[in-house]
């Protein structure tokens, strides 16, 4: 297969880089080869528009390196007869860990208690401020899929109740009460995770009704994608005190974050890591590299989205 | 008083303060302004303003104590106060009280009993999680990364799934397992005795444990038995891309070597909230990416302050009703 152009037009992972390289003709622009290229691996953030696909005339496979498909034009592949791969579950585990990580930090304040420490204000000011208890607080869930029912069974060890919405009730998650709008959701939780895949019908899905209902002691978490949330309203929220605290993994303009977060002590703000470790960037590599093969070898794709 | 029975007026319930009973509280626990405010019409808090000796009532007159994690209750100090029979502590640890010396006197203590254990096995989830996916590092790094086109942040270590050491099996160990079950984390414990009730593998000895974990958690008692028992070795043989989170006591661990085997790589890296010396901590710590330091906070949220208060106080009701203590730590 070492002659089939496979284009990655952004850098993802060495270790998925050098597979590519001694498998494939890994290109890194299209420029000149647009003819030999058969295969793309995009990231999640990029994407393939609609513009990308058509400068690749001989393209059969989109393998996304990440899960979020809301980058893709799906139609486009579809009429093109593309297929179209992602890495679903090998990043679920993690994603649920880094929404609990963000919880547990926004309650206990513990990028605040680390700054107090290194800025040798235990030693001058004495103890730490009272922060809020975790555990047994009530847990909504936007999104019950794969992650959401991760993050689900992770806060139930923490003696959390679980609430949710979702499109379709989950009938074999019978103990967590569903709740048919998100604002009800928001109104009767303590904590919000964002965990649903992004579409046309869940932008902007946490707006002000919502973050109004969650409350002053109410907290948002996000790992789903900056644009579920009207990130202009959640500021203004956050400053004025109508919402309690937020914990952010992904943003609306990522690299690019509201500068007016910096100043606020109530949120957890972090570089879309949700999937950034080691094990599973391995994993993720493995599975475009075995979609790829499969592929090649007109053998059934592991994890096709179409 | 028995002279004048007039009608007292309910709202002043600082009236009879003379008469109410006498509680000498020493440490600064973090509890106390809610006490105070709480409990000021049932005992006069005596509080030091220097020493002991600055205190205004006789310390011959004190039988009840209450004592934070940082005072030593040190033998000499007990010698000070003659008329001691009750000791109740904020802390869930006795390792700040010479256990021996209240034994010969005949003085019961009280400590937080399980009360904490929540709040701390959540802190203690919470610091596995940032030190191994570098969650706080990250906070800083987004509020203060120059403008660039992408984000450029080192990748952290799964948590899920792992294999965690959970030294010290006890209420605040036991629920540390119990979350971190729900990760799909391999639970394996030591502790002082195998326990035959729990389903988990039991190491006799933490350097076997820290051999075969991926992290360490340190949920147990400072004692002679236990001081210093995270060592050179220990740490060693955690590796390279191990790690070890300590909501117990700072003395559990070789400070000293903790911060050597940090600077060397040697392990992947420390979540704290105690120390050797609080609230001093090596400086070296302060400069690393790989740490995260709290001050000594994980027990402490506004819901469990109140719980504390109310144990604190039912401890010293029960005491001077001549009935047993609701949360007695047994010395023996």
């Amino acid at each position: 297969m070492e002659s089939i152009g496979v284009l990655m037009p952004y850098p993802t992972f060495p270790y998925l880089e050098h597979h590519l390289q001694s498998r494939f003709n890994l290109l890194r622009a299209s420029t000149n080869y647009t003819t030999s290229i058969r295969a793309a691996v995009v990231n999640a953030v990029h994407g393939a528009d609609a513009n990308f696909i058509d400068a690749l005339p001989m393209l059969e496979i989109v393998c996304i390196y990440g899960i979020g498909l809301d980058k893709i034009d799906l139609r486009k592949c579809a009429e093109r007869g593309i297929r179209v791969t992602n890495t679903p579950d090998v990043i679920t585990d993690e994603t649920a860990d880094v929404a609990m990580a963000l919880i547990i930090s926004l309650l206990r304040r513990l990028c605040q208690c680390d700054l107090y420490v290194r800025s040798g204000n235990w030693k001058r000011q004495g103890s730490f401020p009272l922060t809020t208890k975790f555990s047994g607080k009530t847990v909504g869930i936007l999104g019950l899929g794969r992650i959401g029912k991760a993050v689900a069974k992770r806060a139930e060890a923490f003696n959390c109740k679980i609430c949710y919405h979702s499109r379709t009730v989950k009938t074999e998650c019978g103990s967590y009460k569903f709740y048919p709008s998100v604002v009800e959701l928001a109104s009767n939780c303590d904590i919000l995770v964002v965990a649903c895949s992004l579409t046309v019908e869940t932008h902007y899905i946490i707006n002000r009704d919502v973050m109004n209902a969650l409350g002053p002691k109410g907290v948002l978490i996000n790992v789903g994608r900056g644009k579920h949330v009207d990130e202009a309203e959640l500021v203004s929220a956050l400053i004025e005190g109508r919402l309690g605290g937020a914990g952010l993994d992904v943003f609306h303009d990522e690299p690019d974050v509201s500068q007016e977060l910096f100043g606020l002590d109530n949120v957890v703000l972090l570089p879309h890591i949700g999937s950034a470790t080691v094990e599973t960037r391995t994993a993720m590599a493995d599975l475009v590299l075995a979609n790829l093969e499969a592929h090649f070898l007109a053998k059934p794709l592991v994890t096709p989205v179409l | 008083m028995e002279e004048e029975k007039e009608v007292e007026p309910p709202q002043q319930p600082n009236h009879h303060n003379q008469d109410l009973p006498q509680v000498l509280v020493l440490g600064s626990p973090t509890c106390l302004q809610t006490l105070k405010q709480l409990y000021s019409h049932k005992f006069r808090f005596l509080i030091p303003n220097t020493s002991l000796h600055s205190l205004s009532a006789p310390l011959s007159s004190i039988s009840v104590v209450i004592c934070s994690a940082s005072f030593p209750l040190t033998a000499s100090v007990i010698g000070l106060l003659p008329s001691l029979r009750l000791v109740v502590t904020t802390s869930a640890g006795t390792d700040h009280i010479d256990l021996n010396e209240c034994r010969c006197r005949g003085i019961q203590i009280a400590g937080a009993g399980k009360f904490f254990s929540d709040e701390v096995a959540d802190m203690a989830v919470g610091l596995l999680i940032d030190v191994m996916r570098k969650v706080s590092a990250a906070d800083r790094f987004v509020r203060t990364s120059c403008e660039s086109a992408t984000w450029s942040f080192p990748l952290g270590y799964k948590v899920s799934g792992k294999r965690i050491g959970i030294v010290g099996l006890g209420s605040i160990g036991m629920e540390v397992a119990k979350r971190l079950e729900c990760f799909g984390c391999n639970i394996l414990y030591h502790s002082k005795h195998k326990k035959s009730t729990v389903p988990y593998p039991f190491y006799n000895n933490v350097l076997d444990l820290a051999a075969t974990s991926n992290a360490l958690v340190l949920c147990c008692a400072l004692n002679e038995e236990t001081r210093h028992m995270v060592n050179r070795e220990v740490m060693l043989a955690l590796g390279k891309e191990g790690f070890i989170v300590n909501v117990g006591r700072g003395g559990l661990i070789d400070e000293k070597q903790l911060v050597k085997c940090l600077m060397d790589g040697e392990i992947g890296g420390a979540a704290l909230d105690v120390f050797e010396d609080e609230p001093n901590v090596p400086k070296e710590l302060l400069s690393m990416d790989n740490v995260v330091l709290t001050p000594h906070c994980a027990a402490f949220t506004t819901e469990c302050i109140i719980k504390l208060c109310e144990v604190v106080a039912r401890n010293i009701e029960a005491f001077l009703s001549d009935m047993p203590l609701i949360t007695q730590v047994n010395i023996g």
